[in-house]
């Protein structure tokens, strides 16, 4: 298997987020700004890493029947590693009380593990390969889950608050509808089209 | 704490699916038809209310107990999935006409994140059981309202004509945006 | 790879030795966490308290008090230097539109509002959130002002001389309540100097 393949499959070609359809709950809830959706991005990736490296490593000591629970488990576990890491070095308010990443991120930080794509990745690939393969097939998909919602927080950004990253690029408040709730639901709605768009782009060549 | 306050700002004004993004795999892919989506809405309201009450007597009386707060998501996930098991193989035992209904929904609820989500949300507010219980029913219902909303939409969507790269999910979500813009309307009504 | 065969034992087995490296695994990352996140809380509260007070030099956490106001009770925060009472702050909150509005009002002792510090709010973006200082000129009517001789209320309600935000009255409204909850606690603490 080739491992740079691996790697960038999770980009464009098979994009969690955008093609699978996986993971939409974070994707959606913590997309109201870019570095939002980059810090639950590169958190899931951790996740993503660290128990596809395990599980593959451990896969066939375990016997099949309780294969899945004892994934969970170690999945579970080290979404709670990320969650104190989180809390004890994220939780910064800024000076006007804007809230910390680790309370913006809130309720989503323990939902990553039930995340479809962690699960689904340590079923479908880091149970069946090498260690080194499923850490880079971790790190391709999880970065591809963190550009997706770099992506989605961009685009939500820009329009909504006239910015990307905190930087100001339009002046004004910009359409706030776009950092609520429909907003979100719309901006992943076109960005889903444009990506379906690509792909045909690039199966023709 | 005013129970009808909780099933208000639950059902409606901070609906689980529309506002707080809980759910929206179900949401999108069980969503065509009216019946099923049903279905799934029943088989949400089974489990999210019982595994609430079972995550909360876990956490005050054993994970507190035995001090160890900290395996709270380990601990939760797994009790949650074995629940789905044990649910199943009850109501195959007991009503074969409700496992009949519910059943094919119950092995893709363990990884609906409503569950998980909603019990974490109730250790989180420090309600007590009874308001855990009435908040777990009541975001259970508003999941059943967004999902058979939307599927009534969805089953006319059938007939119209789109764009052909707009079909299926991307026009899926934005009709969920119009949907939860009318869900903002909600906003306010709790005093 | 082949697939290992399951029996109880084994499945028992497999089941405990995983759950036990993870709890141990948690355990160990807990005890290394514990005092940084102990410290990020601690320093949340303590950016509100030294935003809202004056200067200060005891500890406001160790001296507070819990007032019962109606149906809640706030917890307010006496500053001192040299023991010479400077200001109070006192945490309060009232519902909004999207929910809770929790406010930390900073009071110098004669009762005059200093200023105010918007903890936690989920108003509507680019309506409701004006409460913030960062956003518009709304918070900047309540301070210096002593809440005995300034009205607490909306204007356009009669209820009082705060112009409330437009099109969020419910916010303005809430945002009133809970200042006036604060200033109530404030009178019922009775904190002197010592």
């Amino acid at each position: 298997m080739n491992n740079l393949k691996n790697f960038t499959k999770g980009f464009i070609k098979e994009n969690p987020v955008l093609v699978l359809f996986l993971g939409l709950c974070p994707t959606l809830g913590t997309s109201n700004s870019a570095i939002n959706g980059l810090s639950m991005g590169l958190a899931t990736t951790f996740v993503l890493v660290l128990s596809n490296v395990v599980i593959s490593s451990i896969s066939r000591f375990i016997p099949d029947k309780v294969r899945i629970p004892s994934y969970i488990v170690v999945i579970a576990s080290f979404v709670t590693v990320v969650d104190f890491m989180m809390k004890a070095y994220l939780n910064t308010p800024g000076k006007n009380f804007e809230p910390s990443i680790y309370d913006q991120l809130g309720i989503f930080i323990p939902l990553i593990v039930v995340n479809c794509i962690v699960l689904g990745r340590a079923e479908a690939f880091a149970s069946k390969n090498g260690v080194f393969a499923s850490l880079i097939d971790g790190l391709g998909m999880g970065l591809g889950f963190a550009f997706a919602l770099f992506m989605l927080g961009s685009v939500r950004e820009l329009l909504g608050n006239g910015s990307i990253l905190g930087f100001k690029f339009i002046k004004g408040d910009g359409m706030l509808m776009f950092v609520s709730p429909p907003g979100a639901f719309l901006a992943l709605g076109f960005l889903i089209m444009l990506m379906r768009k690509l792909n045909q782009k690039l199966a023709k060549n | 704490m005013d129970y009808i306050l909780i099933i208000i700002s639950a059902v409606f004004v901070n609906n689980i699916v529309m506002t707080q993004f809980l759910g929206i795999c179900p949401f999108i892919g069980v969503s065509n038809k009216v019946d099923t989506s049903m279905g799934m809405a029943g088989a949400v309201m089974f489990v999210m209310v019982i595994a609430t009450m079972v995550t909360y007597l876990l956490q005050q009386y054993i994970l507190e107990w035995l001090g160890i707060p900290f395996m709270q998501t380990v601990v939760f996930i797994l009790v949650i999935a074995a629940l789905v098991q044990l649910v199943e193989i009850i109501l195959k035992k007991v009503s074969p006409a409700m496992y009949q209904a519910l059943g094919i929904f119950l092995p893709l609820i363990t990884t609906n994140c409503t569950i998980l989500g909603v019990a974490i949300l109730a250790v989180q507010k420090e309600y007590n059981l009874m308001e855990s219980v009435v908040y777990a029913f009541s975001n259970a219902a508003g999941f059943g309202l967004a999902l058979i909303t939307f599927a009534g939409i969805r089953e006319q969507l059938d007939l119209v004509n789109i764009p052909k790269s707009m079909k299926g999910v991307p026009i899926a979500f934005i009709i969920a945006g119009l949907l939860a813009m009318a869900f903002m309307g909600f906003a306010g009504i709790v005093k | 790879m082949a697939k290992k065969e399951s029996n109880f034992t084994n499945m028992l087995a497999t089941l405990l030795i995983v759950t036990f490296a993870s709890s141990a695994a948690l355990g160990f990352i807990y005890e290394l966490t514990k005092k940084p996140i102990e410290d990020a809380l601690l320093y949340k509260k303590t950016l509100a308290v030294q935003i809202v007070l004056p200067e200060f030099n005891n500890d406001p956490f160790g001296e507070a008090k819990r007032v019962a106001v109606g149906k809640d009770t706030l917890n307010i925060y006496p500053g001192r230097k040299d023991s010479v009472l400077t200001g109070v702050a006192v945490e309060t909150s009232a519902p909004g539109y999207g929910g809770d509005i929790r406010l930390l009002i900073g009071f110098l002792p004669d009762g005059t509002i200093r200023e105010v510090a918007v903890l936690e709010h989920k108003e509507t973006a680019g309506l409701g959130d004006k409460i913030l200082k960062s956003k518009s000129d709304f918070p900047l009517q309540f301070e210096g002002k002593n809440p005995d001789n300034f009205k607490l209320g909306v204007r356009k309600d009669g209820a009082g001389e705060v112009d409330a935000i437009s099109a969020s009255t419910i916010t303005s409204r809430a945002y009133c309540k809970a200042v006036q909850k604060a200033y109530d606690a404030l009178k019922k603490g009775e904190i002197e100097n010592e």
